[in-house]
C-alpha cells in the first residue's frame, strides 16, 4: 500500500506539443505509483441508499405534460426550435428535489428511482399498458391513477406525431412482415430516443455552458446569411444556446432551492453542506469546475438533462476517471482527503441509480432490470498508448463496491501493459458476485476501430457504450443498439422455404429435403440471412430518418463534435463518426445446429434432411416448456373467449395438452428422440474443438460481412456487433426448435458465449471456442458471458489465477469478457424469497440488474448458464 | 528418441485445474497405483485395466489408451494460460511411476514445448525409475501420509520404507519438492501424526512448504459406480478449526504450511 502523494501536473514537452493533437494544452502525467488501499464507506452512502429502495419506482407525467404544453405553443416553427423550447420550458418547471444527505444534487423525478415519459417517441403502449404495468413479472412501475388520466390527456396530443409513427410509414412491407415474425427486433429506437452515446464532459467541465455557448456565438459570426446551410445551422445553433441557457437556470434553480433548505436546518451541518450546494450550483455547469466537488455536480447536471432531453439510454459516463483526474489532482493538492473524494464518487454512483426508464413489457424483457446502461469504466491506455490508471480508476472499483447497485455499469479496459494491481482490484470486485467490472480488450477493439476509421488516438480513447459497445467519447453517433438481430431464425427459414404460418415471411429458398450438399444448405442459410439483413437496414434507416424530422437534440448535440461546426445535429450526422450497430445472437446455436447437419446428414448420412425437418416440427417429441404452454393455452382461450365461447376446465385442459405435447405422433416419438440424443452426442461450441469452432467463426461471418456492406442515412457505415443484451430469453421465446437439439421456445444462446451447458471441458477451452471467433469484425462489441462458483476466486491465488484466464483469453484476441460470480443455491434461494435479496445484483448481458427483478424465464436462463469451478 | 510415440494408459485430462501445482494447469491422470488408499477419491485410478463406471445411471469406460504426442497436443492448447498463471502440466493418477515411459516422454515432452511440469506422486517405486523422470520435471508434488509404517501399510496396502528413502533422495535432486499429506480422521489426524510427517518433511533439504489436504467424500459415490465397498463411509471430514491447529502444528516444524493445494 503506498500512501504518497506526488501527483503532479506537467506540462508538455515541446516535442510532443508539436506532435500531440492537444497541441499546447496542459497534459496530465498520471504518478508512477497509486494509491491502492480501500477506503472506509462514509455512513451517508448507505442512508442515501436505503431511501432510494424505499419506494417502488414510480411514473411521473410532469415532463410529458411540459412537453405538451411547450409543443401546442410552438407549431410552425423550426423543429430546433421547438425542441429547445420544449426543453426549457421542462427545466423551468420540473419540480426540483433535494433528496435527504446528499452531497451532489438534480433529480429527474420527485419520488427517487422513478421514471418520466417521453410521448414524443411514442405512446401508445404506455397507455396499453396502463394496468399491467404495476404487476408485470419484468421492471414493474407504479402509476397514480391521476397520472393514467393526466397523460390520458397529454396523448391526445400525440397521435400521428411521434418518430415511431413516421419511422412505420417509411419501412417497406416486407420488413414490417418480417419484424411480426420476429426474425429481428429494431424496439429499442423504434419506441424510444437513441442515447447510445458519450459526450464531451471534459469540455463541460473546463469551460461550462457559457464557455460553451461562447463557442457557438462564434461560430454564428463566422458565418453569413448568404450560406447554402444558413438557416438551418443558425436555427440549431439557436436552439443549442437556449438549451445550454436553459441548464444554467436549471441549476440555478437548484441553487435557489438549495438556500431555501438551508435557512430551515436546524442541523448545522447539513446547513453548512446545502450552503455549499447552492454554491456549486451557481457555479456549475454554467462555469468550469474549480474543483472536483464541483466537478462531479456539474458532471451529474451534464447526465441528469441529456436524459431528460430525450428517452435514449446508455448515455454513458466513458472515462470519468481520465476526465475527472485533473480536478481530483488539483483538490488533493488543495487538501482534499482521500476519504471526502471517494463520499463525492460515491454519491455519483447513487445518483446514477436515482432514474429509471420505462419500456413497454416487450423491451422490458430484452433490457430487462430496469437498467439505463450509463456504462463507465476506468484504466486502458491514453491516446499516446500509455498506461492510464490513476487513483480515480481504483476509486472507482471501490465505488461500485461501497455503492453495490446495477449503476453505472462498470467496465475496465485491460492491455499488456495494465498494471497487475489493478487487474487484481477489479477481480476483487468480480468476487463479490456484483457482476461488475465487465472487462475489455484494448489489443482487439483498439485496432478494430481504426478498421473504422477511427485516428489511432481516437481509438486509444475509447470507451464502452451501454452493454460493450467501443467508440470514441464526443466525436461518436454508434447507433449501437440499432436492432437485435435472431440468428437462429433464417435457418428456421431455410427448413420452411421462407413460409411460415401461411405466410411468406422468407425468400423461397428451395424445400430443404431436395438440398444435396451442405455447401447448398449453407448457402441458403446465407441467402435467408443477408435477405433479413436487408430488411433490418430498412427498418434501422426508416427509424434513423424518423429521428433526424421529428426528435433533433441540440442540448446533446453541442456536447457532440463537430455537431457546432457543421451546423447538424447528431441525428442528421453531426458527429465525426457516424455507425448503425445492429447486434445479431445466437452463433452458438448455429454453430452447433450446422456440426449437427453437416455430420448427420452429410458426412454420415444417418438421418435426411427431412428427418431433421420433422423432428424440429416436432420439438424432438418433447413436450413443450410447461411455462410456455401455459402462456399459450392462455392465448388461444383469450382468442376464444373474445369470439364468445367460454372454455370448459376440461377443454382448457385437453387445449393445454395439445399444446405441450405439440401433437406428436406418438410412434415418431422415439425416432425423434433419437435423432435428438444423437445430435446431443456431437461435439459442441465452447469445448476447444478446432473443426466446430471453425464453423462457428464462419457462421458468424454470414451475419458480421453482410451488414458491414451497408451504410446508413447520417453518412455512416454499419457495423455488427455480438451480443444480446437479454433479448436471447424473450426472442428465443419464439424460435421454434434447431438442429442443434435446442428444443422450442428455449432461451438462445448470449452473445458469443457457447449454448447452456453445452461447455464441459471448464472455462480455459470455453475461452479458446470463443477466441476463434473474429472479434475484430464484430466492432460493435462481442459478449461473452461466464458463471464462475465464489470458490474459483477464493484467495490471493483464485484472483491471481482469474487475472490470468482473462489475459489469456485477451491474448488469443477475445474483446469482452464478464461474470456472474454467485452460487447457485443462493440464486435459488432468491428466487424463493425475493424479498430477502432485494438489491442482489447479477450480471445479464451487458449490465447487471437486480435479480429480483428479472423475469423468472430470465432468472432460470442465468440459473442454467454454465458455472465454471476451478478443479 | 521419438516421444510422441509413447503409450500409455490414462482416465482423465482435466483442465483449468487451479489446486495441483502453482497457476492454472492442466492435469493428466495416468491409471493404475501400487497403493489401495482407503480414502482415495478417485478408485478409478487405482487399477491398471480398464473399467467401466456407472455413475448417475450412466455407464462410462474408464481408462483409454494414448500417446503421449496425442496427450501433449491437448495439453498445449491451454499455453497461454500457463504462461500467464505460471502454470503448466501435472500428472497425477494413480501413481505415474506405474507407467515410467509414458509419465517421462509426457514431461519431456512438455519441456520441449516450453510447459512448466509437475507430478503428484508417492514416489513408491525404485528410485532408478524415478531418476530417469527427474530432469524432465519442475515441482514434485510428493505425498507422505504417515511416519508409522504398519499404520501406513493398514491404510494404503503397502508400507513406507521405500517412499520416505525415495523423498530423500529427490530432495538431494536440483527438483524443487513440495510435502502433501492428506489428513484423514482415524488413520493420521492427529497432532502427534502430522508433526511426525513435517518434521521429517523438515529434514529434507531444500522442502519449505507442506500442504495439508483435508479429507473429503466426493469421491465416494464412485465406489458404488465400480461395485466396490467405500471403507470409510463412517468418517466425517476434519472440521476447519482441526485444520487450523494442524496447519500450526506444521509452522511450528519450520515448514511453510497450506490447507489445500
Amino acid at each position: 500500500m503506498i500512501m504518497k502523494m506526488d501527483n503532479y501536473l506537467a506540462v508538455f514537452s515541446p516535442k510532443r506539443e508539436t506532435k500531440g493533437k492537444l497541441g499546447g494544452k496542459k497534459r496530465v502525467i498520471n504518478m508512477a505509483e497509486f494509491y491502492t488501499g480501500k477506503i472506509e464507506k462514509s455512513p451517508r452512502i448507505d442512508l442515501i441508499k436505503d431511501a432510494l429502495f424505499e419506494k417502488m419506482p414510480q411514473i411521473e407525467a410532469d415532463r410529458a405534460v411540459l412537453l405538451t404544453e411547450s409543443y401546442k405553443m410552438t407549431e410552425g416553427e423550426p423543429i430546433y426550435t421547438r425542441r429547445a423550447k420544449a426543453f426549457k420550458h421542462i427545466l423551468e418547471n420540473l419540480p426540483v428535489t433535494i433528496r435527504d444527505n446528499e452531497l451532489i444534487v438534480g433529480a429527474a423525478t420527485v419520488r427517487p428511482r422513478s421514471c418520466q415519459v417521453f410521448p414524443e417517441y411514442s405512446f401508445s403502449w404506455v397507455e396499453d399498458e396502463f394496468d399491467t404495468l404495476e404487476t408485470r413479472s419484468a421492471d414493474p412501475f407504479y402509476i397514480s391513477e391521476e397520472t393514467k388520466k393526466t397523460l390520458h390527456e397529454v396523448y391526445k396530443y400525440w397521435k400521428g406525431k411521434t418518430t415511431s409513427e413516421l419511422a412505420t410509414s417509411y419501412m417497406s412491407p416486407e420488413t414490417l412482415v418480417a419484424m411480426e415474425g420476429n426474425v429481428f427486433t429494431p424496439g429499442n429506437y423504434f419506441y424510444n430516443g437513441i442515447g447510445h452515446v458519450t459526450v464531451k464532459y471534459d469540455k463541460v467541465l473546463e469551460v461550462g455552458y457559457s464557455g460553451i455557448i461562447k463557442e457557438i456565438e462564434e461560430e454564428i459570426s463566422k458565418m453569413t446569411v448568404g450560406d447554402g446551410n444558413y438557416c438551418k445551422k443558425k436555427a440549431l445553433l439557436d436552439a443549442m444556446i437556449l438549451s445550454c441557457k436553459a441548464v444554467i437556470r436549471y441549476a440555478n434553480r437548484y441553487a435557489e432551492k438549495a438556500r431555501e433548505l438551508a435557512g430551515k436546518e436546524s442541523n448545522i451541518v447539513r446547513k453548512a453542506e446545502l450552503i455549499k450546494i447552492a454554491e456549486n450550483c451557481e457555479r456549475v455547469p454554467e462555469f468550469g469546475a474549480r474543483n472536483f466537488y464541483e466537478a462531479c455536480q456539474s458532471f451529474w447536471f451534464v447526465q441528469l438533462l441529456i436524459q431528460t432531453e430525450s428517452s435514449g439510454h446508455s448515455i454513458s459516463p466513458g472515462r470519468f476517471d481520465q476526465y475527472m483526474y485533473p480536478y481530483y489532482l488539483k483538490s488533493r493538492n488543495e487538501g482534499m482527503t482521500r476519504e471526502f473524494a471517494q463520499e463525492l464518487v460515491d454519491s455519483v454512483w447513487l445518483k446514477l441509480n436515482d432514474f429509471l426508464k420505462v419500456r413497454d413489457e416487450a423491451s422490458a424483457e430484452g433490457f430487462a432490470g430496469y437498467s439505463l446502461f450509463q456504462n463507465l469504466i476506468a484504466g486502458g491506455q491514453n491516446e499516446y498508448g500509455e498506461d492510464a490508471t490513476n487513483d480515480l480508476s481504483f476509486m472507482s472499483i471501490t465505488a461500485t463496491e461501497h455503492v453495490f447497485l446495477p449503476q453505472p455499469s462498470f467496465s475496465v479496459r485491460v492491455w499488456n501493459g495494465s498494471p497487475r494491481s489493478f487487474l487484481l482490484r477489479a477481480a476483487e470486485l468480480t468476487r463479490t458476485g456484483i457482476g461488475f467490472p465487465a472487462y475489455y480488450n484494448d489489443e482487439v477493439i483498439i485496432p478494430s476501430l481504426m478498421s473504422r476509421g477511427l485516428t489511432l488516438q481516437d481509438a486509444r480513447n475509447y470507451n464502452i457504450i451501454g452493454c460493450v459497445e467501443p467508440q470514441v467519447a464526443g466525436k461518436t453517433d454508434g447507433w449501437h443498439d440499432a436492432a437485435f438481430f435472431n440468428m437462429c431464425r433464417p435457418l428456421e427459414m431455410v427448413f420452411k422455404n421462407g413460409v411460415e404460418n401461411g405466410k411468406q415471411i422468407g425468400i423461397k429458398t428451395g424445400e430443404v429435403e431436395n438440398m444435396q450438399t451442405f455447401g447448398e444448405f449453407f448457402e441458403a442459410y446465407k441467402a435467408q440471412s443477408n435477405y433479413f439483413v436487408s430488411l433490418l437496414v430498412n427498418a434501422d434507416n426508416a427509424i434513423d430518418v424518423a429521428h433526424a424530422e421529428r426528435c433533433p437534440l441540440p442540448f446533446l448535440s453541442c456536447m457532440v463534435d463537430d455537431c457546432i461546426k457543421v451546423g447538424k445535429s447528431v441525428q442528421e450526422g453531426g458527429a465525426i463518426y457516424n455507425f448503425t450497430g445492429p447486434q445479431g445472437f445466437g452463433i452458438a446455436n448455429m454453430a452447433d445446429a450446422m456440426w449437427a447437419v453437416k455430420t448427420l446428414c452429410f458426412d454420415q448420412k444417418k438421418y435426411t434432411l427431412k428427418d431433421i425437418k420433422e423432428a424440429l416440427e416436432n420439438n424432438y417429441g418433447k413436450d413443450m416448456d410447461s411455462h410456455m404452454a401455459e402462456k399459450l393455452t392462455v392465448k388461444v382461450c383469450k382468442e376464444v373467449a373474445q369470439k364468445g365461447k367460454n372454455l370448459t376446465a376440461e377443454e382448457i385442459k385437453s387445449v393445454y395438452k395439445s399444446i405441450i405435447t405439440n401433437n406428436c405422433p406418438e410412434d415418431k416419438k422415439a425416432f425423434y428422440g433419437k435423432i435428438y440424443e444423437d445430435i446431443n452426442n456431437l461435439p459442441k461450441f465452447g469445448n476447444d474443438n478446432a473443426e466446430v469452432d471453425s464453423l462457428a467463426r464462419e457462421v458468424a461471418y454470414v451475419y458480421t460481412k453482410e451488414v458491414e456492406k451497408y451504410t446508413n442515412p447520417r453518412g455512416g457505415r454499419y457495423q455488427a456487433g455480438l451480443y444480446p443484451v437479454s433479448a436471447n430469453v424473450p426472442l428465443g421465446a419464439q424460435t421454434g426448435a434447431t438442429p442443434d437439439g435446442r428444443l422450442a421456445f428455449t432461451p438462445v444462446a448470449d452473445g458469443v458465449s457457447p449454448s447452456a451447458g453445452r461447455d464441459v471441458k471448464g472455462p480455459t477451452a470455453s475461452c479458446n471456442s470463443v477466441s476463434c471467433l473474429d472479434h475484430f469484425i464484430a466492432s460493435n462489441g462481442t459478449l461473452f458471458n461466464m458463471k464462475f462458483h465464489p470458490t474459483a476466486l477464493a484467495g490471493r491465488n483464485g484472483l491471481e489465477n482469474f487475472v490470468s484466464l482473462v489475459q489469456g483469453y485477451f491474448d488469443r484476441k477475445g474483446s469482452h469478457m464478464q461474470f456472474n460470480v454467485v452460487s447457485r443455491e443462493t440464486l435459488r434461494d432468491a428466487q424463493k424469497n425475493p424479498e430477502k435479496y432485494k438489491s442482489l445484483v447479477v450480471r445479464v448481458a451487458g449490465y447487471s440488474a437486480l435479480f429480483t427483478s428479472l423475469s423468472k424465464s430470465l432468472q432460470e436462463d442465468i440459473i442454467n448458464r454454465t458455472e465454471q469451478g476451478g478443479f | 528418441m521419438d516421444y510422441s510415440t509413447v503409450k500409455g494408459r490414462i482416465f482423465d485430462i482435466q483442465r483449468f485445474s487451479v489446486h495441483d501445482g502453482p497457476g492454472i494447469r492442466t492435469i493428466v491422470f495416468l491409471k493404475g497405483c501400487p497403493l489401495r488408499c482407503k480414502w482415495c477419491c478417485n478408485p478409478e485410478s487405482q487399477n491398471r485395466g480398464i473399467e467401466e463406471m456407472t455413475m448417475n445411471g450412466k455407464t462410462k469406460t474408464v481408462g483409454r489408451d494414448v500417446t503421449a504426442g496425442e496427450v501433449i497436443k491437448e495439453v498445449e492448447r491451454d499455453y497461454i494460460y500457463y504462461k500467464r498463471s505460471g502454470g503448466g502440466l501435472t500428472l497425477s493418477g494413480g501413481e505415474s511411476l506405474m507407467q515410467p515411459e509414458f509419465a517421462e516422454a509426457l514431461l519431456a515432452l512438455a519441456h520441449q514445448k516450453g510447459i512448466n511440469t509437475a507430478m503428484e506422486s508417492t514416489a513408491f517405486a525404485d528410485f532408478s525409475v524415478i531418476e530417469k523422470i527427474l530432469p524432465h520435471l519442475d515441482l514434485y508434488l510428493m505425498d507422505i501420509k504417515h511416519m508409522n509404517s504398519d499404520k501406513h501399510k493398514a491404510f494404503t496396502g503397502q508400507a513406507n520404507d521405500k517412499i520416505l528413502a525415495n523423498a530423500q533422495r529427490i530432495a538431494r535432486s536440483p527438483v524443487k519438492l513440495i510435502i502433501r499429506t492428506p489428513v484423514v480422521p482415524t488413520f493420521n489426524d492427529t497432532e502427534a501424526e502430522i508433526e511426525a510427517i513435517a518434521k521429517f518433511a523438515g529434514s529434507l533439504p531444500g522442502v519449505e512448504e507442506m500442504h495439508l489436504l483435508p479429507y473429503h467424500r466426493i469421491g465416494s459415490d464412485k465406489y458404488k459406480g465400480l461395485g466396490r465397498e467405500y471403507a470409510l463411509a463412517h468418517i466425517e471430514p476434519p472440521s476447519q478449526e482441526k485444520m487450523n491447529k494442524l496447519l500450526e502444528v506444521v509452522n511450528r516444524c519450520g515448514l511453510r504450511g497450506q490447507i489445500g493445494g
